[in-house]
């Protein structure tokens, strides 16, 4: 099948004039986002985030390399992201579509570029060893605004995960398994998350935060917005679309700051709630 | 209530067996010759004359007569392609109309969405639509649907609407008018005065979808009540 139909005249048209109500089909505020429900596997790193249908699984698994000569005293990271047609039929295999382009670079952006992780812990001996973190994404279902979804599972993977603890005595390295000594999480510099704010052709209709697939192909614009609790800008991203008034991108930011707050609350709530419930033997 | 896989036999006999969905006849097996194409709960008539299989795909395959709601996508010399959520796109003859003739054939959009009955679905061609009642050649409601939205739910949820005496359809008739055409693919159009009744419509219909919420009629009434209308 090639790509996608666009939706249909009927859905267009209704779509718009509810929305021009300030009605949503899920019946939620046009800045009201899906609550995550959050469910950690039985490995650390290991993250299931799911936002209404749309539902994203993260893991983060590290393992030690030599680092490249260039950065000899840090870690790396890398992020693996594919959506296939799993996610949705809209998806197919082997060709990357604009979407699949647009979420990996997103990603690299908010979970790597911004410095979440200090790299500098992650290094073991200076030039022979370092963690070698990678993230795996995987979509396992899309019903719109996978962007945000992806970036919180992967965020809340790296909070999640701990690594095994190391011991360097000379050119010695011993590495502790997990039921030897507690393993350590990682050093972060602060927690990003990305809002993403559908607009529509018409200038009067409010933009939508969190919008559903049909609002996501229905909108005239997307704004992503990745920003941390602390105020912290780190991404703004707007591909095309309807132009923008300065005022309007500021409101949407302060909007975010807020959104951003309440989620941070959620994501260290679930993330607590999880280690109470995890018995870490240390012998 | 039996669960059944693909390829398993069924013991489904009668001197008059009538297969639903689900069902393959087939010649060369020794015992029984009725196979499951697909997994879920066999059922039949209390005579044992009709079976058939109830599964929770969410893929529509097309069967003969089914009625569907399928999406405009293209024009293809004298007819249209439509989209109707199977594999492939189904084919609309320009004259698979009721009164169409050469001259005057319905005028269809990319992007319309309309009613219409499978006329023809076999396994190795595209399948076939046609927009009117084929004993009596009237439309019956077939055709272009104007307006309105399209809902679209599980497999299972578009048989459950057409069954009479589901609870959901008349709970929220009783609530205001409206005008739903079901299609078996999965896809349900809804009319209604007000964009609320309609979202109101959508978010019941997900809610009572076994593939959603999964609420019965007590739930379902609460959270009508939830609503603003």
């Amino acid at each position: 099948m090639p790509r996608p139909p666009s939706p249909s005249i009927p859905e267009r048209e209704f779509l718009y004039a509810s929305l021009k109500q300030s009605l949503r089909l899920d019946g939620r505020l046009p800045l009201e986002m899906r609550e995550p429900t959050l469910t950690f596997g039985p490995d650390l790193g290991w993250v299931d985030c799911a936002m209404g249908r749309t539902r994203v699984l993260a893991s983060v698994d590290g393992k030690m390399v030599k680092p490249t000569p260039e950065r000899p005293l840090e870690g790396v990271i890398t992020i693996h992201s594919e959506i296939s047609p799993m996610a949705s039929s809209d998806y197919e295999t082997g060709r990357a579509s604009d979407e699949e382009v647009v979420l990996t670079r997103m990603l690299d952006k908010v979970l790597r570029r911004s410095d979440t992780v200090d790299k500098e812990s992650l290094c073991v001996q200076a030039g022979q060893r370092v963690w070698h973190l990678r993230l795996t994404i995987h979509c396992l279902a899309d019903a719109g605004n996978l962007l945000d979804c992806a970036c919180l599972a992967g965020i809340v993977a790296l909070k999640h995960y701990r690594r095994p603890e190391v011991e360097v005595e000379g050119e010695d390295v011993t590495i502790h398994h997990p039921s030897e000594r507690a393993p350590i999480p990682l050093a972060m510099h602060h927690t990003p998350y990305c809002f993403t704010f559908a607009y529509f052709p018409d200038t009067t209709t409010q933009a939508v935060l969190d919008p559903t697939s049909l609002e996501q192909r229905l909108s005239a614009g997307l704004l992503s917005i990745a920003l941390n609790a602390q105020r912290e800008l780190c991404v703004v991203q707007k591909a095309g679309g309807v132009p923008l008034a300065p005022d309007e991108v500021m409101r949407i930011i302060n909007v975010a700051v807020g959104k951003a707050k309440e989620l941070d609350r959620i994501v260290e709530k679930r993330l607590q709630e999880d280690w109470s419930t995890r018995n870490v033997e240390v012998r | 209530m039996s669960f059944v896989l693909p390829g398993e036999l069924v013991p489904a006999q009668h001197v008059n067996l009538k297969l639903g969905p689900g069902l393959l006849q087939v010649s060369d097996v020794k015992n029984g010759s009725v196979m499951s194409t697909r997994a879920g709960e066999l059922k039949h008539t209390a005579n044992n004359r009709e079976w058939w299989i109830e599964g929770n795909s969410r893929r529509y395959v097309p069967a003969p007569q089914e009625s569907v709601i399928g999406v405009v996508i293209a024009r293809s010399g004298e007819g249209w392609r439509v989209d109707i959520g199977s594999a492939h796109f189904a084919s609309l003859d320009g004259l698979a109309f009721e009164g169409a003739t050469k001259r005057s054939r319905p005028n269809l959009k990319v992007g319309s969405v309309l009613y219409a009955r499978v006329s023809l679905a076999h396994k190795d061609m595209e399948p076939e639509l046609e927009c009117f009642d084929a004993q009596t050649r009237k439309a019956e409601g077939f055709g272009e649907l104007k307006g309105g939205f399209l809902v679209r739910c599980s497999l299972q949820m578009s048989r459950m609407l057409l069954d009479q005496s589901h609870f959901l359809l008349p709970l929220l008739g009783a609530r205001f008018p409206l005008e739903v055409a079901i299609g078996l693919n999965g896809r349900v159009w809804v009319s209604t005065k007000e964009p609320k009744y309609t979202i109101a419509v959508s978010r019941c219909i997900e809610a009572v979808d076994p593939d959603g919420g999964g609420m019965d009629e007590r739930a379902a009434k609460k959270f009508l009540a939830t609503l603003d209308i």
